[in-house]
């Protein structure tokens, strides 16, 4: 492993996608991607009592899934890296706490997907671990609940917010000479440039994916074309837009093989999702679900994958701060 | 120009981006649904005057009829789909507080009956007895010592 | 029944263009409306549109406002200086007591549920 440029690390072991596995919620079933996923669940509380409980259950159900694809008893993960979007990331800690599996709680809001696999690879490319579990979760009401209004509230969402996608998605890595590999990591600088609407995070998240982006180019020596795929974490449509612009205003022409998991998730017309999906299993459930079975099939072959987080709370927010962004980039190739 | 040198030109450059609320049918549908919720309270307000109660016990029927059906609204699950639908229509009668009222007490009831329904009922209507009843007394105060 | 309907019909579309503009969220709006109806009900103009539109102009927010402003006059000419304390909630007692009250039951029987859409 070695450092490239200002902030790419090379992994020479290049630790191998083991299995990846995602479990949604109904409206995710409604969406394009509904086929990819492992399994969906019709009842958001998921027969639980609150939905801080059905949460826990997802990312919970997504892990035995992933190490039942992989065939890989749980006593033979290493390290898991987990995360969401709760208070104290509480919904990995209980959906992991019987899982006897040594455990990093991670806080990177949407990208912690990203930041998770940065840090798992890592561990991988020391040569010490056998297999590193990866998962991240969100789920709508939990988030509406913490973040915004109570459901039942009968206010109007405006035309740049954003539907936060429930579910889990979870990848496992290890030693295998079978690809997908993830050969570099990107780990992005926090960016801020100064927008204030919550109900933009797109907007707020762009500047931050620009940066990485950008220094990923720089640090590799790579150009846009060099992938089959360059796909974003959570921008939405206009986060979407608004990163091309920016990009080619930077000699990055991304508009051809680019795309935003947020985007990809729902249909934005039919189910009236406005900006599109957001939220850590946003992007952990396109990659687990749909990325990942393309890669397999030789659809993609070299994919950047840049997972966008808007750091944010409620308390910040009502104090008037803005939105800082955040991104992390790995390069995943076949 | 690159609109991510500074916060300002940024700011400016996703303003302009940013698609717009549909604000004429926003207005259209506030407008007639917020008219029908004041009609609703009209024909209530003739029926407790026919039954002969004076103007303010009707007006306060009136009140308890609307949120009375807010609350029912918000229990099925239907009071948010009008609100999306409407906006301020539904929002601004007496039935956008009710609804303020009910729906976190329904959302928070996982944190039980003391410190989830009965402290989180007032998130959102707290702010509107505060101002409402402080504006009150103010104005009491002000008669008081001047009238 | 004719006033009724377009005052609070104009009463809901200036909200929804302040939402719509100014993205105020709902608990700012709900204050606004019943602060400003608490002023207009104070200085005597917010009387002459109820009695030109009645519920048009009572069943919105403002006419909250303007009710807590009217209740606290009415008990300060009768009991001076407590009154201004007693006259606004005793009038708009039955509307705070139902809404807390009615919110209450319902929280004991509904269950939250995601909007479809």
């Amino acid at each position: 492993m070695k450092k490239i440029g200002k902030q790419t690390l090379q992994l020479d072991n290049k630790p191998s996608i083991l299995n990846t596995a995602a479990i949604v919620g109904p409206k995710e079933l409604d969406g394009p991607l509904a086929k990819y996923f492992d399994k969906c669940v019709e009842d958001e509380f998921w027969g639980e009592s609150s939905w801080e409980k059905a949460e826990s259950k997802f990312i919970k159900e997504t892990i035995n899934t992933v190490l039942g694809k992989a065939n890989i008893s749980s006593t033979d993960v290493d390290y898991v890296f987990a995360g969401d979007l709760l208070n104290q990331c509480i919904s990995s800690c209980f959906g992991l706490r019987d899982s006897n599996i040594p455990f990093f709680g991670l806080f990177g809001a949407c990208s912690t997907f990203v930041e998770g696999l940065c840090l798992g690879s890592v561990f991988m490319d020391s040569g010490a671990c056998n297999h590193i579990l990866c998962a991240t979760s969100s789920h709508f009401c939990s988030a509406e609940k913490q973040f915004r209004f109570p459901l039942e509230l009968g206010n109007q969402r405006t035309p740049t917010s954003q539907w936060t996608v429930t579910g889990s998605g979870a990848v496992i890595l290890g030693k295998n000479n079978v690809g997908p590999y993830i050969t570099h990591i990107t780990p992005g600088k926090i960016v801020d440039l100064g927008i204030k609407d919550a109900n933009n995070m797109g907007a707020a998240m762009a500047p931050a994916a620009l940066s990485t982006l950008c220094t990923h180019f720089e640090d590799t020596g790579r150009t846009p074309d060099y992938y089959d795929a360059i796909i974003t974490g959570d921008l939405g449509h206009l986060g979407k837009d608004i990163l091309i612009d920016i990009a080619k205003n930077k000699g990055y022409d991304i508009a051809k093989n680019y795309n935003d998991c947020g985007v990809l998730i729902f249909d934005k017309k039919k189910q009236d999702t406005h900006s599109g999906g957001s939220g850590c299993a946003c992007i952990a459930t396109v990659f687990s679900g749909y990325l990942y079975k393309l890669m397999t099939e030789n659809k993609i072959k070299k994919l950047l994958l840049i997972a966008t987080g808007a750091l944010t709370n409620s308390t910040t927010a009502q104090q008037g701060e803005s939105i800082p962004g955040i991104a992390h980039a790995i390069s995943i190739e076949m | 120009m690159n609109p991510t040198d500074t916060s300002k030109e940024y700011g400016e450059y996703v303003k302009k981006k940013a698609p717009n609320s549909p604000i004429l049918k926003d207005c259209f549908n506030a407008f007639w649904v917020g008219g029908l919720i004041c009609s609703i309270g009209q024909l209530i307000f003739f029926y407790c005057k026919f039954k002969g109660l004076d103007q303010t016990a009707s007006s306060t029927v009136v009140s308890i009829c609307l949120i009375l059906i807010s609350v029912i609204l918000t229990s099925l699950n239907i009071f948010n789909k009008i609100g999306k639908f409407a906006g301020a229509g539904s929002l601004i009668p007496i039935t956008g507080f009710a609804n303020s009222i009910v729906s976190p007490s329904i959302e928070y009831k996982s944190e039980g009956y003391v410190m989830g329904v009965g402290a989180k009922m007032f998130t959102v209507a707290g702010p509107v007895l505060v101002y409402g009843i402080s504006a009150s007394v103010i104005i009491g105060i002000i008669a008081c010592l001047f009238i | 029944m004719f006033n009724c309907f377009i005052v609070g019909g104009v009463l809901c579309v200036i909200g929804q263009i302040l939402i719509d503009k100014t993205k105020l969220t709902p608990a700012r709006i709900l204050v606004l409306y019943v602060t400003v109806g608490a002023i207009l009900g104070g200085i005597g103009i917010y009387q002459k549109l109820i009695d030109f539109a009645g519920c048009g102009a009572t069943v919105p927010l403002t006419g909250f406002g303007a009710n807590l402003a009217k209740g606290a006059l009415e008990a300060v000419k009768e009991q001076g200086l407590l009154g201004a304390f007693i006259g606004g909630v005793k009038a708009s007692a039955g509307g705070i007591a139902a809404a807390v009250f009615f919110g209450y039951l319902a929280s004991l029987i509904a269950k939250p549920k995601i909007k479809k859409q």
